[in-house]
């Protein structure tokens, strides 16, 4: 079974080291540069994991965060986020909301897929 | 008529005055005895013997001039009730009670000036007196039918009922020790003899009118068959209305300044309201008298042989037809107005005789040492000593004196004489200046002039008949003739008298007021009488006072005058008044002006400054001294309110205070939201060069992602570099740091500088730009930056319009001081919510987590800056339907 994952993000640079380090991996990769991309995407693929920013343009990380929340079928899928908001105040809204972890940028990418790995094993 | 029924019916009549006068005081408080109908007629004091018969006696030889006398009153009124709402107020607050403590409190209570006033008004009045004492005895003679007057003093019947009067005046015009207080009693007693006057002139009036000739029209043609008719029944020429002119003048001073007059509507006004009824009712009454006048005097020269004295006709005229009751209540009349005129005169004059004369020239150290209840008697006895002595002496100079006068002239005389006082009066209360000498020397000149002109003819011709002096004036100049003084030789005596004396006395006294300041006491007095609405709430305060005083010697002094229990009491007062303690041992200067008003009343206010400067030791105060004392006074009433303003303004500090606190803590805050944005901008390029970074690491990637990633590693060092510029560009702006080279310079090649910098982009993206080159107009700007702005707008319209169809135009508009720049493009627009600070250098405010579009950076934010910086501004226009409409402003070259 393949594992999917989707990297929310409108910074295409980002996206890009992301998407490839992933694949490396054998991560099947699905990419949204804003939050209602990613609601569609989700609830039709069913990602296992989701990595998300927060400063994004139309809708933020929070407020897609809450609707995944809200959809059962995604009930198994974690939810990590990606952001340059490095203040306590917004790592604990991010927890509060049901992520399962924060990672702050900059970021190293091998860590992440590290963390990831262990989170979905 | 039998001489002791005459004598009983006088006796019985001043019994009755004597009832009233006892049952007025008695009621004091009562309506019928307060009211405005009894002050108005005892304003009616005016008309005395003068008016009684002297009118027609002078109507019948000269004619209507009689009429002047009468006319200034009534023609002044409305002025009159002016002046004395400002004369009553002042007198109230001050407890004055007579003209001369009006007059010596104005120029700085002063002792001489008080005593000079007493003497001026001495010399008018007690001749007068002495004519009204001549026409009782002269009447008296007329209707007891003995046909001549006695000449012994005992046998003479004037003597003992001017004895009367004495002993009325004496009896209630000293009930009370203060002078300022009202007499209730013979304020009664004055009004209803104004009404006795006024009924039976009436009644003589018809009765010779109706009954002894057939109605005005039938006197008057009867009268015209008369020799010297045309000069008796009309004005006269020009020169004539001088004398008319003079005379009303004459009598709008006289109104003012007689002791009588001024006893009765100053001292005796109990209510400032009744002033109203006075300014219609008065001058109807004075109206009223004098309807008759003309035509009993034309029906006595009718029908009286002309050898009779003249000025008897109203008495003689029922007397020839025999009817001796009518003439008996003329009599009665007549006699009314005699004794109204004598009681407040003599009251009035012994009020001012002792407070203006007698107790500060000599009792006021018995007084000191005295103690109340003698005190208070002293006061009382040298009141009555003065009333006797005033009746007594007004008595014997009509012995002596008064055979070659007629009433008309004496009652002129007296008015030229008391005219003396107007102008310090007068100026007075509303100059300034006027100083206690310049009044002094203004009224000795005044009454010389008066003497030489108007009583050294008389007195020369009563001592040594034959003087030349009159007749080719002094040392033989011939413009020194006492009555045609500069040769103007067509006014009468009086009006000759009254000209000049007025004018030296003016003269005088405005040039010594201006030549020498007075003392800072007469100042203070005078900026209380001519400001006096300023300080009417002020009582105390409004006095200047500056020295060292003890409580104790002052209620010592008061208990003199007023006994322990009102001393007590009055003190009690004061103190809760103005809040001070029982304990107090040191006087201030409202406890001095609060004595000294208590014992004005009592002594005069000459009298009580010295008995108050005998126990305090007053200092000299410098001008500046009492200007800022006075000042602090005056702005005593507005302090509560300047407090009240300087809370709200301190109220109004705090919350500029508060405002500007806030402020702060605002730009605070915009500066930490400015450093999280700053770092947020950093994070995202490092985040993508470390990630590319480490990716990289991977040896199996293909060649031309290799590439890839490198290019990107570079585009986002690119943006980082170009970020810190911003930053830097934006932080050296908002501080003002930047200087800017402004210059005139013509906007059309500015902008087509920014356009060919964007042109190969635009050519690369096929997106059109259009702008009319000759579009001319010149502004004044920095056109680096300038072109920055430009520059900013065009790439972001680049940025968000689509390839080949973008549309981007550049307009101008004029305005008054200004051009605005207009860039337009049909791309995707602005966002609603965004309109509102995509100029903002901050967009991570706390509850917003999206992004501002794409790109913008601080780009705009430095736009923002610059145009500011330029006194211009810029804006997003949300009126377009398609695409983005950026507009900026800078000022035009003038």
């Amino acid at each position: 079974m393949s594992r999917k994952i989707l990297i929310v993000d409108d910074e295409p640079n980002i996206v890009m080291s992301l998407e490839y380090a992933f694949k490396k991996k054998d991560f099947e990769v699905f990419i949204a540069r804003d939050g209602t991309e990613a609601l569609e995407i989700a609830s039709n693929e069913l990602p296992n994991i989701i990595l998300l920013d927060i400063m994004m343009p139309k809708m933020d990380g929070y407020e897609t965060l809450k609707q995944i929340r809200k959809n059962k079928d995604l009930d198994g899928t974690k939810v990590v986020f990606l952001s340059a908001k490095s203040k306590l105040a917004d790592v604990e809204k991010g927890m509060q909301l049901g992520a399962d972890s924060y990672v702050t940028k900059p970021f190293s990418v091998k860590k992440v897929i590290t963390d990831i790995e262990h989170m979905i094993a | 008529m039998n001489n002791y029924a005459l004598i009983l019916i006088i006796v019985v009549y001043l019994a009755f005055l004597f009832f009233l006068a006892y049952w007025a005081e008695k009621r004091h408080r009562g309506r019928l005895v307060n009211n405005p109908y009894i002050y108005v007629l005892s304003l009616a004091v005016y008309c005395t013997a003068w008016t009684y018969y002297g009118s027609v006696g002078i109507a019948s030889q000269s004619g209507i001039s009689f009429l002047a006398i009468y006319l200034g009153p009534v023609i002044a009124m409305p002025l009159w009730i002016i002046l004395m709402r400002k004369i009553i107020r002042i007198s109230k607050q001050h407890k004055i009670s007579s003209i001369a403590d009006f007059i010596s409190m104005r120029y700085g209570n002063n002792r001489l000036l008080g005593a000079l006033v007493t003497l001026t008004c001495l010399l008018a009045i007690i001749p007068y007196i002495s004519l009204q004492l001549k026409a009782v005895s002269e009447t008296f003679a007329l209707v007891s039918n003995n046909g001549y007057v006695t000449s012994g003093v005992w046998l003479d019947s004037t003597f003992y009922i001017a004895l009367l009067i004495a002993i009325f005046v004496a009896f209630f015009g000293t009930q009370s020790t203060d002078a300022s207080l009202g007499k209730r009693g013979i304020m009664a007693t004055v009004a209803l003899e104004s009404v006795l006057k006024l009924v039976f002139f009436l009644a003589i009036g018809i009765f010779v009118v109706y009954f002894m000739f057939d109605g005005t029209t039938d006197v008057y043609l009867k009268a015209a068959s008369t020799e010297n008719f045309k000069q008796l029944s009309s004005f006269g020429g020009l020169e004539n209305g001088f004398n008319w002119m003079f005379t009303i003048f004459l009598s709008f001073f006289a109104i003012f300044l007689l002791p009588r007059q001024f006893h009765v509507a100053v001292v005796e006004n109990q209510n400032i309201n009744h002033l109203k009824k006075a300014i219609w009712l008065f001058p109807l009454y004075l109206l009223i008298f004098n309807v008759f006048v003309i035509f009993i005097a034309w029906a006595g020269n009718i029908s009286l042989p002309s050898s009779v004295n003249h000025d008897y006709y109203s008495l003689l005229l029922p007397l020839q037809s025999g009817n001796t009751f009518l003439a008996l209540l003329v009599f009665i009349g007549g006699f009314s107005a005699v004794i109204s005129m004598i009681v407040v005169s003599t009251l009035a004059l012994s009020t001012m005789v002792s407070n203006n004369v007698i107790i500060p020239y000599g009792f006021i150290k018995k007084l000191v040492e005295g103690n109340p209840e003698e005190n208070a008697k002293s006061i009382k006895n040298i009141r009555r000593v003065a009333i006797f002595l005033l009746i007594i002496i007004a008595y014997f100079f009509y012995i002596l004196f008064s055979n070659q006068l007629s009433l008309f002239s004496i009652g002129l005389i007296s008015f030229v004489v008391i005219a003396q006082l107007a102008p310090s009066f007068f100026l007075g209360l509303f100059w300034r200046r006027g100083t206690a000498n310049a009044a002094k020397v203004g009224m000795v000149v005044g009454l010389l002039v008066v003497m030489y002109t108007l009583l050294l003819p008389i007195v020369a011709d009563v001592i040594s008949p034959g003087s030349q002096i009159a007749d080719k004036g002094l040392f033989g100049y011939w413009w020194l003739r006492p009555s045609q003084l500069f040769g103007i030789d067509y006014l009468t005596p009086e009006s000759n008298a009254f000209l000049w004396s007025m004018s030296f006395n003016t003269l005088a006294f405005v040039g010594l007021s201006l030549m020498a300041k007075g003392n800072y006491r007469e100042r203070n007095y005078a900026e209380m009488f001519v400001h006096n609405e300023n300080y009417e709430n002020l009582q105390e305060g409004a006095f200047v006072w500056k020295g060292e005083a003890y409580v104790a010697d002052i209620r010592r002094l008061l208990n003199r005058f007023l006994g322990e229990t009102r001393t007590k009491r009055a003190l009690t007062i004061f103190n809760r008044k103005y809040n001070i303690s029982e304990q107090e041992e040191k006087a201030d200067s409202r406890l001095i002006n609060f004595s000294e008003k208590l014992l004005t009343g009592s002594i005069g206010s000459a009298s009580a400054k010295i008995l108050l400067a005998s126990v305090s030791k007053e200092k000299p105060i410098s001008l500046v001294e009492v200007l800022n004392i006075l000042e602090e006074n005056k702005e005593t009433k507005a302090t509560n309110r300047l407090l009240i303003e300087k809370s709200e303004e301190l109220s109004q500090m705090a919350s500029k205070l508060q405002l500007a606190n806030d402020e702060l803590l605002l730009q605070d805050r915009q500066k930490d939201e400015f450093l999280d944005t700053v770092a947020h901008e950093l994070k995202t390029p490092i985040t993508s060069i470390k990630a590319a970074s480490e990716v990289l690491e991977d040896e199996e990637m293909p060649p031309e992602l290799r590439q890839q990633f490198l290019m990107n590693i570079s585009k986002d060092t690119d943006r980082l570099g170009k970020l810190i510029h911003n930053i830097l560009d934006l932080e050296k702006l908002s501080s003002n740091r930047t200087e800017l080279n402004i210059r005139s310079g013509k906007i059309n090649k500015t902008i087509k500088k920014a356009i060919q910098g964007i042109e190969r982009i635009a050519e690369q993206r096929k997106v059109q730009v259009e702008f009319n080159e000759s579009d001319y107009l010149e502004g004044m700007y920095d056109e680096d930056r300038i072109l920055q702005v430009l520059t900013n707008l065009l790439s972001n319209s680049l940025k968000f319009t689509e390839q080949e169809k973008g549309i981007i135009k550049i307009l101008l508009e004029e305005k008054e001081q200004e051009i605005a720049i207009v860039v337009e493009d049909n791309g995707r627009g602005i966002p609603g919510e965004d309109h509102n600070y995509i100029f903002e250098k901050f967009y991570q405010s706390r509850n917003q987590n999206t992004k501002k579009p794409q790109g913008s950076g601080f780009g705009l934010a430095i736009c923002k800056q610059i145009v500011e910086s330029h006194n211009g501004s810029i804006w997003a226009d949300k009126n377009v339907p398609k695409g983005a409409r950026l507009v900026f402003t800078i000022p035009k070259t003038k």
